[in-house]
């Protein structure tokens, strides 16, 4: 049942990032992604890391796509890809390398896996959000505060950044 | 029980997905979401990872990697805009003036 649910929703996240990188109006691109954001969520959750489904629906998918096609309207830079690409050698050669690293990935990455132990006490508390949280607050609370530290400065740069007038 | 070298073989083929973005296209906003989409498969690659060996610290990772897309995606996009305001196109190519 488990494996069914994972076939599905990893071909619906295959087809979305495929679509988003072929199709040409900048729009579709982000609406498929933000099909791939969703399945990737579901996958999360088949994973056990219901906190992370959550945080990956409302940070990527709700705050991070609203941004991007935000942006794309804003510009009006659905389309900007019309002429032809300057570099004629530049797309063979890139599936060609694509295909290697594909390779090489997965190769790199089967040779490290092992099978998940079964459900049990242990998966009980890796997938409660109050494990996460004693974490995050306890053994990683510097780095949880440099967080709002990155978080305040980006705010602080995307103001400075987006002031009109001025030289950049 | 699905196992991890599923995750591992999908991480892999969406992150090489996004590669093939970067590469291939031309518009900065769409370059840009490729790069998004890389960051999603790592972070698949590590909760599928962390399911296996039952480690928290994982998603507390994921969770910091998530928070630190959200602000790079800010100021990426407040750059693209930047730069169309100047140059009046998103298209990687025609941004070439640091060319020698």
């Amino acid at each position: 049942m488990e494996l069914i649910l994972f076939l599905i929703t990893a071909a619906v996240a295959i087809a979305g990032a495929v679509a988003m990188l072929i199709s040409r109006n900048a729009v579709h691109s982000a609406l498929f992604l933000l099909l791939n954001f969703g399945a990737i969520a579901v996958l999360f959750l088949l994973l056990r890391a219901p906190f992370l489904f959550a945080i990956q629906l409302t940070v990527y998918a709700g705050a991070i796509m609203v941004l991007f096609l935000f942006v794309v309207m804003l510009l009006g830079a659905e389309k900007v890809e019309d002429a032809p690409d300057r570099i004629a050698w530049q797309q063979p050669l890139a599936l060609l390398l694509g295909l290697a690293l594909l390779i090489v990935s997965v190769v790199v990455g089967l040779g490290s896996a092992t099978t998940p132990p079964p459900d049990g006490e242990e998966l009980i508390k890796f997938s409660d959000p109050r494990s996460l949280g004693e974490l995050l607050f306890t053994d990683y609370l510097l780095p949880f505060e440099i967080t709002g530290f990155i978080l305040l400065i980006a705010v602080i740069g995307v103001v400075v950044l987006s002031q009109r007038g001025r030289k950049i | 029980m699905v196992p991890t070298s599923y995750y591992i073989l999908l991480s892999a083929i969406l992150f090489t997905i996004g590669v093939l973005g970067v590469l291939l296209r031309r518009n900065a906003i769409v370059v840009f979401m490729s790069v998004e989409l890389m960051l999603n498969a790592a972070n698949l690659a590590l909760v599928a990872f962390a399911r296996e060996q039952l480690g928290v610290e994982a998603q507390v990772l994921v969770f910091f990697v998530i928070t630190v897309a959200a602000a790079e995606v800010a100021v990426g996009l407040a750059l693209l805009v930047a730069i169309f305001r100047t140059k009046r196109t998103a298209d990687v190519d025609e941004v070439s003036t640091l060319k020698g």
